[in-house]
């Protein structure tokens, strides 16, 4: 059996974890009253996050070994076991994802009123399913959970959407289907060279052949790449996040295009070190790529929406740069960089949400002077727009700087270039602020009917407060959270910088050859 | 250690004003956000006082960023450089703050203004006390923040909004080239700690890096990139077209953030950084020559503008240039005395045009700073226009007062830098004489002669009150005085106190002239300011219609000086609308909407089409089933013999 710290608690914590949302969804099933729903589903969701904290505090910060391990027999003949565990690069995103849904919840409280019951059982299965791809050892389990996901998001966004909803919905599914089914493929292949075995740290530490390595790199970066997204697989990203209610574009921001980078690290990189090294160009092109042309893109948006989605390809950009310098700063900086990409643009989608289930708008020409109309609410807006900007003192500061100085430091050009991001970023960001807080309102359309303006209620101030004290925390004292990760990248770069592959591989070749 | 309060107890003051401002302190925030900006004014000159007996603080609170060998504190630096900025700081700021309590009095956001102000100063603190270069990178983009709330303060008018936008955006450009350059400190030294950097600058000299395919050197590299920096935040050209534009935002934040304050930072960067900067005679000539053109270009736009902040706007770029230029021939110190006179009779000039233009407010006046639109104001406001005369005399360089002292020191320093030096000089005394001109047009068009706006306002116009004023007499007073710690050898032996403070950190300049050198150009320095002055004063009281015909004379000059150069028109044409073009039109709705979607909706249709013609294959004859059976299980052992 390898190397892993199995779970000393007296109780199965990440077992917990995992299953209590689906033990919630259960529970709601059974509910009728939309207000029991919807109080189920918060309790549920807060005693999640409240499981998960035990994480923290018990990590062991000096050990790379997965902890908190779990380990059943459950398909002996077939080799597939119950195997779950967590390290210094899963631990944050678990955390992540237990707040996210949380606050998921809160933001739904009055905006679905429709299919109330169906919506909250998505919510809670899709946490459950987000929670277990983080934690998943075994290759199965990891997979299905990885599809487990797709399901409720293909509802929430199909659903629960905007106007075009059900192309968006379909658009996303079968985006992220057809990578994964390229991944399975993979899987599988690995299943056979592996030793018949779907344990994730059995497959990590086998050695592959570099034509293996090539191939089964491209069938994961299938699947990883459309995740992230990275460019040019973006395009399902602005549809989905655009047309899914504030909560699904919430998880979809938060934590599910985080699985593409964490695929990355988790699979790509320890499995294919050889392949990494083969892709790094390539993927450092398309990063740089992503950063400036994302920013283009939202200069160019006139949908509140979509400019927060297209950021996000651009933000993103910055994680796969970070993560494939390959060095401590640029791989620390790229999952730190995810969580604050989750914290602040989660916090601008529930800003958008609550602003629009006021003004049923997302055209950003319809607004302006909110400023004065919503003071709370512009106040909080502008804290993560600059925190979206990259402030010092913010958390977006610290992800971006240690991935431009990863990224300066492995390869100087991708290092300056990444920096223009910061020029474009403060533009399209502060234009944003500009046209809906700055200049004249128009007081008379915003006073009544069903587009009157109030500023933040108690309920969203305390869905968005956790957020703002986390982009402070990280961006003045970011130890806590970068200290788990030190270790688990420590092990993970020494075990790519072992790799004795040559170089001199030209990437276009091999993939001709194979295929011919 | 107590220090750490300087900065932290005007953080405090934002924090309360901004949680609670809006609903309970309301216009009582100033009793909140003056003691707080005083006690770090009574705690600077603690730490003056310090450092004046020879105590040199050097801390780390915390680790703030570790990651593999990167490390980096929140740590402070209290030496002599600090605590010389401690004082403009935190001294300047107290008095703007008691003027904002007047000047801002019934504002709708005054709460929001001290908080405002108060995060300013907590940001511009944490810039000068740093101990190392990312901590530095902080309190410059923060100081940048509070810019962008106190500039586009009015958010209102759409012109403050955009104005606070660009300010913002066009730091940006700068601060690209600054990250940069810390980074590649780091890489470099090892550290961004100031010392650790400072003391091994020796040992990478000569030192080259791989720029895309040319080697440069390493230091050169370094100082250039920061500089961009610097070029950004003190509004040098080709980065100055943001200053003028902040005069959006009301006055005592031009005078405390764009004229005594943050806009030196930069000026602060560099000269913190001589020990980098001196090791490169590249960077030095490229400070000193950024510097010295953009003083005299900066001050032939003041010459012709109307509105009386841009003026001193102007101006204020101008004087940036004379300190960057004192920087780049290696007179660090001289740079610094600049940066610390100039803080008094600037801010003294924009609260004073802040007094006039407070006063005009309240006469109901429509076109209030326009000083086309004054004129006759000294019998109404005889204080400002008092403190107004000792500003000026001061900038001019005027015998005595304190502008006299640190130009001169700049204008000798730079004589005496070489080839490149004298043709610096002539630089500085060209722009000295415009200085001389325009601020004198300034007082005349706005105090003297007969009133021009509408007679019905004239009697509503009055002197300001006392929290007005009085702050204006005590900078009136630095103004004068501020000079006198550093009086040259030449005229009064060991009375270069500033000089002598400061050459711990900064240095001796290097070169020496003949007394009589010295003498000469102190002489011209002088005659061209009283020139200056005498041509204003017979264009503006003589014959004051000449220069409406001067205007019409050379009407293309005063057309280009009047837009400026036509540089912000250029700007848009060559970079902001082809940006945000190529974004809409290309990017966008292009290769995103056509391409990238073409080719993602295209697969579907592909294989729709496909399909179809799938569907003939589905003949119904069991042999063309066998052969496809046999051709699919080829290709299966194809791969798996190809896999192995």
């Amino acid at each position: 059996m390898e190397d892993v710290i199995y779970n000393n608690l007296n109780y199965p914590i990440i077992t917990w974890t995992v299953f209590l949302p689906v033990l919630g969804a259960i529970i709601v099933l059974l509910l009728r009253s939309a207000t029991a729903i919807r109080w189920t589903s918060l309790i549920v969701t807060g005693l999640t996050f409240i499981i998960s904290l035990p994480l923290l505090t018990g990590f062991d910060k000096t050990t790379h070994k997965m902890q908190f391990v779990e380990w059943h027999q459950w398909i002996p003949s077939w080799g597939i076991n119950y195997f779950v565990g967590i390290d210094g690069i899963s631990i944050l995103f678990i955390l992540l994802t237990t707040l996210l849904s949380i606050l998921s919840v809160l933001v739904s409280w009055k905006a679905i009123a429709n299919k109330a019951k169906e919506f909250h059982i998505s919510i809670l299965i899709m946490e459950a399913g987000m929670l277990g791809v983080f934690v998943s050892l075994d290759f199965f389990l990891f997979y299905i959970f990885w599809e487990a996901m797709l399901i409720p998001m293909f509802l929430l966004i199909g659903v629960w959407g905007g106007e075009n909803r059900v192309y968006a919905a379909v658009k996303f599914f079968l985006y992220t289907l057809i990578g994964s089914v390229l991944m399975l493929v993979g899987i599988v292949v690995l299943y056979f060279t592996g030793g018949e075995t779907l344990n994730i740290l059995a497959l990590s530490s086998e050695q592959y052949s570099l034509n293996l390595q090539f191939w089964l790199f491209l069938a994961f970066f299938a699947a990883f790449a459309v995740k992230v997204p990275m460019f040019p697989f973006h395009t399902w990203l602005p549809d989905a996040h655009t047309e899914a209610p504030t909560a699904g574009s919430v998880i979809l921001a938060g934590v599910l295009l985080k699985m593409g980078a964490y695929g990355f690290l988790r699979f790509s990189m320890p499995m294919f070190p050889d392949a990494t090294m083969m892709f790094l160009k390539p993927i450092m092109i398309l990063s740089v790529i992503a950063i400036i042309y994302g920013a283009l893109v939202c200069l160019a948006q006139k949908d509140l929406k979509r400019l927060i989605a297209y950021s996000s390809v651009s933000h993103m950009g910055f994680v796969t740069l970070g993560i494939f310098a390959l060095n401590t700063q640029g791989v620390e900086g790229g999952i730190l960089q995810m969580l604050n990409h989750g914290i602040i643009t989660g916090a601008l989608f529930l800003m958008i949400g609550i602003i629009y289930e006021r003004t049923h708008t997302r055209k950003i020409a319809d607004y302006g002077g909110f400023a004065g109309l919503v003071p709370w609410y512009a106040g909080f807006f502008i804290v993560l727009t600059f925190a979206s900007i990259g402030l010092p003192g913010m958390n977006g500061f610290i992800g971006e700087f240690l991935i431009i100085f990863g990224a300066f430091r492995a390869k100087m050009v991708y290092g300056v270039l990444a920096a223009t991001g910061i020029i474009l970023g403060a533009g399209y960001m502060l234009w944003l602020y500009q046209r809906v807080f700055f200049e004249k309102a128009d007081t008379e359309r915003w006073a009544t009917g069903d587009h009157k303006v109030w500023d933040l209620d108690m309920r969203e101030i305390i869905t968005l407060v956790p957020l703002i004290i986390l982009i402070f925390w990280v961006g003045f004292y970011p130890e806590v959270f970068l200290s788990y990760m030190h270790t688990s990248v420590a092990h993970l770069l020494e075990n790519i910088n072992q790799t004795n592959y040559a170089g001199g591989d030209h990437l276009l070749t091999r993939l001709i050859t194979g295929i011919f | 250690m107590i220090y750490t309060l300087i900065p932290l107890l005007p953080l405090l003051a934002f924090i309360i004003n901004i949680l609670f401002g809006r609903d309970y302190i309301r216009d009582k925030a100033h009793l909140i956000a003056v003691p707080a900006v005083a006690g770090s004014f009574l705690l600077s000159l603690v730490a003056f006082a310090g450092v004046l007996k020879g105590e040199v603080i050097n801390v780390n609170v915390y680790s703030w960023i570790v990651s593999g060998d990167f490390n980096v504190s929140i740590g402070f630096l209290i030496d002599q450089l600090t605590a010389i900025m401690l004082m403009v700081v935190t001294s300047i700021s107290t008095l703007i703050f008691i003027y904002s309590i007047g000047y801002m009095h019934g504002d709708k956001g005054y709460y929001r203004f001290f908080a405002y102000l108060s995060l300013f100063v907590f940001s511009m603190l944490i810039l000068v006390m740093a101990n190392n270069f990312l901590l530095l990178y902080f309190g410059w983009e923060a100081v940048g923040l509070c810019s962008y709330f106190l500039i586009g303060y009015w958010y209102e008018k759409k012109s403050a909004a955009n104005a606070g936008k660009k300010a913002f955006i066009v730091n940006r450009f700068g601060d690209f080239g600054f990250g940069l350059g810390v980074i590649l400190i780091f890489l470099t030294f090892g550290s961004l700690d100031y010392m650790t950097v400072f003391s091994g600058a020796d040992s990478v000299l000569g030192q080259t890096i791989n720029l895309f395919g040319y080697e440069v050197d390493t230091i050169t590299l370094i100082c250039l990139l920061l500089f961009c920096g610097a070029v950004g935040k003190s509004a040098q050209m080709p980065l100055h077209v943001w200053l003028p534009d902040a005069m959006e935002g009301p006055t005592p934040v031009s005078a405390l953030i764009h004229a005594a304050t943050m806009v030196t930072a930069g000026v602060f960067m560099v000269a913190r950084s001589n020990p980098l900067f001196s090791l490169s005679a590249t960077a030095m000539n490229t400070v000193a020559v950024v510097g010295g053109v953009t003083a005299i270009f900066a001050a032939t736009i003041a010459l012709v503008q109307k509105d009386i902040k841009r003026v001193i706007a102007y101006s204020t770029v101008s004087q940036l240039g004379y300190m960057f230029l004192a920087l780049g021939v290696g007179a660090y110190s001289a740079g610094i005395f600049h940066l610390y006179t100039h803080a008094y009779f600037k801010a003294l000039l924009f609260l004073g045009s802040g007094s006039v233009i407070h006063a005009l407010h309240h006469a109901k006046h429509d076109d209030e700073q326009n000083m086309e639109k004054m004129g006759g104001l000294k019998k109404y406001m005889p204080v400002t226009y008092w403190v107004f005369i000792i500003a000026t005399l001061s900038i001019t360089g005027i015998p005595g007062l304190a502008g006299f002292f640190s130009k001169d020191e700049i204008l000798w320093r730079a004589y005496l830098g070489g080839d490149l030096g004298k043709f610096l000089w002539f630089l500085g005394v060209a722009a000295a004489v415009l200085t001389a001109f325009y601020s004198w047009r300034l007082i005349y068009l706005t105090f003297h002669g007969s009133y021009r706006g509408d007679p019905e306002q004239e009697h509503h116009i009055h002197e300001s009150p006392k929290v007005i004023t009085v702050p204006l007499i005590i900078l009136a007073v630095g103004a004068v005085a501020a000079g006198w710690v550093g009086i040259p050898p030449v005229i009064l032996e060991h009375a270069d106190r500033i000089g002598e403070f400061l050459a711990p950190v900064l240095g001796h300049p290097h070169g020496h002239g003949t007394h009589l050198e010295e003498w000469l150009v102190i002489a011209v320095s002088v005659a061209v300011a009283v020139i200056g002055w005498l041509v204003a004063m017979f264009m503006y009281i003589k014959k004051t219609d000449l220069p409406e015909k001067i205007a019409s004379l050379f009407k293309p000059i005063y057309n280009l000086l009047f837009n400026k150069y036509w540089i912000d028109e250029l700007y848009d044409k060559i970079f902001v609308q082809p940006v945000l073009k190529a974004s809409d039109r290309i990017v966008l709705a292009f290769f995103d909407a056509k391409i990238i979607e073409g080719v993602v909706n295209g697969i579907p249709a592909l294989i729709g089409g496909f399909s179809k013609k799938l569907r003939n294959v589905q003949t119904g004859f069991l042999s063309n089933y066998g052969l496809a059976m046999a051709i699919g299980a080829l290709c299966i052992i194809g791969v798996f013999i190809f896999m192995r």
